[in-house]
């Protein structure tokens, strides 16, 4: 198991410069996610507009380079695409990384699919949904979410 | 002297690749692996001499009560302490603190009390206390560390008081590895009147304890981390303290006579045992003691001593590490971040080069939170370790400079 296929360059840049980092003034949508276990923290902000899409999208927090960098590129790709989208969105990327079948969803993953690599690596694989699970949350009406 | 050729011979868990490497094993801390010797009382005794203690009249639970009650005689010898009915069986360190809070603890705090704990602690000592003072009303004290890691005596000094019913300290950080000078805090609280109760979970395995010497009132400790099995630990306690104390589960075992009206509770230390004990638990514990009895604490000691210091030189050697704990006693436990890289990150990486060690807070949140860091990595050696392990942790740490730095 070659631990490059997971720490892909895109993933260590990510990790290291993540986009989107800090608070977004004006946001109507924000959770904060919880890895209980590996003390990973973070809270994401969404700007939604009255037709249901996502105008904005930035987060806060620490952990390590896999849950920063999928928050990091998880904000590039739903900005633009309506709620309903980065829930398919996210229904995708679950299905991704935990090994299961992928259903067919009329949404493509694109990039973000470089974190495919984590499916090797169980202890992990929280790492890279403690965003996407926040994100959730916050479509559905924000608070707090916890990965353990 | 440490015959290391032959004692990792003895650990079939050792001698395996991982990812094609082989197992370098750095997360005793957490758990330790098992001699062939007590792989081989456990089976022994499940193929040969097995059946339920204390209550047959024929020959397998005449073997069984033997074998059981013999392992608590070795445990007696191995802390010194005065009788073996001091020695109760629990599942583990956790329990042990556990039954001290519940029992001790609902029968002797009151409302004003002051229970003194220290920053370092793991969280089985703090939060069952937390759990009683909830319901009894006394406070928490925290005494502090000093930044290399060390205990703040002076700062504990200043928080005992006539308040202070007891204090309950780690022998040995799983984090930082500082050593406590137990027989000192001992003496602190017995001057102000209070007990002191020591978590073992870690010292066990690294250094001579000799409950005695230490003058201390409760010790605690778990098997797994003394190379036992697990779901297996001690509580040593003094008899007078073990007297007054009530039971602290109900059930079999633990009783004398048993009525609808009343029941009375049966001697020590069967009044804390209640139900089937872990028999082939507390038996491999007794192989796990008398293996280690075979080097010596003494030798075992030493020996870590001199591995610790070459690990943590070379460790000091690898840009953008920083050790996490550097207490002038410690014992051989190396905590540490990186500047390039997240401890989660590092762990699996180190994973992919066949180094397993821990990556989190350690169930020592407090501790976290003092040192302002979300988690670290650690490193932690038994006996069995070797130079060239340490050499394969600074190797796999180059690994992660390349990717990150």
């Amino acid at each position: 198991m070659d631990p490059r296929a997971l720490y892909q360059e895109v993933i260590v840049e990510h990790g290291r410069r993540p986009r989107n980092f800090g608070k977004l003034e004006g946001a109507n949508h924000i959770a904060r996610g919880h890895n209980p276990l590996c003390g990973d923290k973070m809270t994401l902000y969404l700007k939604v507009n009255d037709q249901g899409i996502v105008e904005d999208a930035r987060f806060e927090g620490e952990g390590c380079a896999i849950s920063m960098a999928s928050a990091s590129l998880m904000t590039e790709a739903v900005k633009g695409k309506s709620a309903e989208e980065a829930e398919l969105m996210f229904e995708n990327f679950h299905d991704l990384v935990m090994n299961t079948h992928e259903a067919k969803r009329p949404i493509e993953l694109g990039k973000i699919k470089i974190l495919a690599g984590v499916k090797a690596y169980p202890s992990r694989v929280k790492c890279a949904t403690l965003a996407w699970h926040t994100l959730h949350n916050a479509l559905e009406g924000g608070g707090e979410v916890s990965t353990e | 002297m440490i015959d290391l050729e032959r004692i990792r011979a003895d650990f079939p868990g050792l001698a395996q690749e991982v990812h094609g490497k082989p197992l370098v094993f750095l997360d005793n801390a957490a758990s330790a692996q098992k001699p062939r010797a007590v792989i081989d009382a456990v089976a022994h005794h499940y193929a040969h001499d097995y059946a339920n203690v204390h209550r047959g009249v024929h020959q397998l639970a005449e073997r069984a009560t033997d074998a059981y009650e013999g392992a608590r005689e070795k445990v007696r010898a191995f802390l010194n302490a005065p009788a073996r009915h001091e020695i109760v069986f629990v599942r583990g360190t956790t329990e042990a603190i556990n039954l001290v809070a519940a029992s001790w603890g609902r029968h002797s705090l009151r409302a004003g009390d002051e229970v003194v704990i220290t920053e370092m602690e793991h969280h089985a000592n703090i939060v069952p206390w937390q759990l009683m003072a909830e319901q009894i009303g006394f406070q928490i004290k925290v005494a502090p560390i000093l930044d290399d890691g060390s205990l703040d005596m002076e700062a504990l000094a200043a928080l005992l008081s006539e308040r202070t019913r007891l204090v309950a300290v780690t022998h040995m950080s799983n984090v930082l590895g500082t050593v406590n000078p137990i027989r000192e805090i001992v003496d602190m609280a017995h001057a102000h009147g209070a007990l002191c109760l020591v978590d073992g979970a870690q010292s066990v395995s690294h250094l001579p304890v000799d409950v005695q010497d230490l003058g201390c009132d409760f010790y605690a400790f778990s098997g797994h981390k003394l190379f036992g099995p697990t779901g297996i630990g001690v509580l040593w306690a003094r008899e007078e303290l073990l007297e007054a104390m009530p039971p602290y589960q109900g059930g079999g075992e633990m009783i004398r006579e048993v009525s609808f009206e009343r029941s009375t509770w049966a001697e020590l230390p069967y009044k804390f045992e209640a139900g089937t004990p872990h028999i082939v638990g507390a038996i491999g514990l007794g192989a796990a003691i008398d293996y280690v009895n075979g080097i010596g604490l003494a030798a075992i000691e030493a020996y870590e001593a001199e591995l610790l210091a070459y690990a943590t030189e070379v460790l000091n050697s690898v840009p953008g590490v920083r050790i996490i704990g550097t207490a002038p006693h410690k014992g051989s436990v190396l905590s540490f971040v990186m500047d390039c890289a997240h401890p989660h990150d590092i762990g699996t990486l180190l994973d992919a080069e066949g180094v397993a060690v821990r990556a989190g807070h350690h169930c020592a949140m407090p501790l976290m939170e003092r040192l302002g860091l979300p988690a670290t990595a650690r490193a932690s050696f038994a006996f069995y370790n070797t130079r060239e392990e340490a050499d394969a942790l600074v190797a796999a740490l180059h690994k992660v400079r390349e990717i990150f730095a």
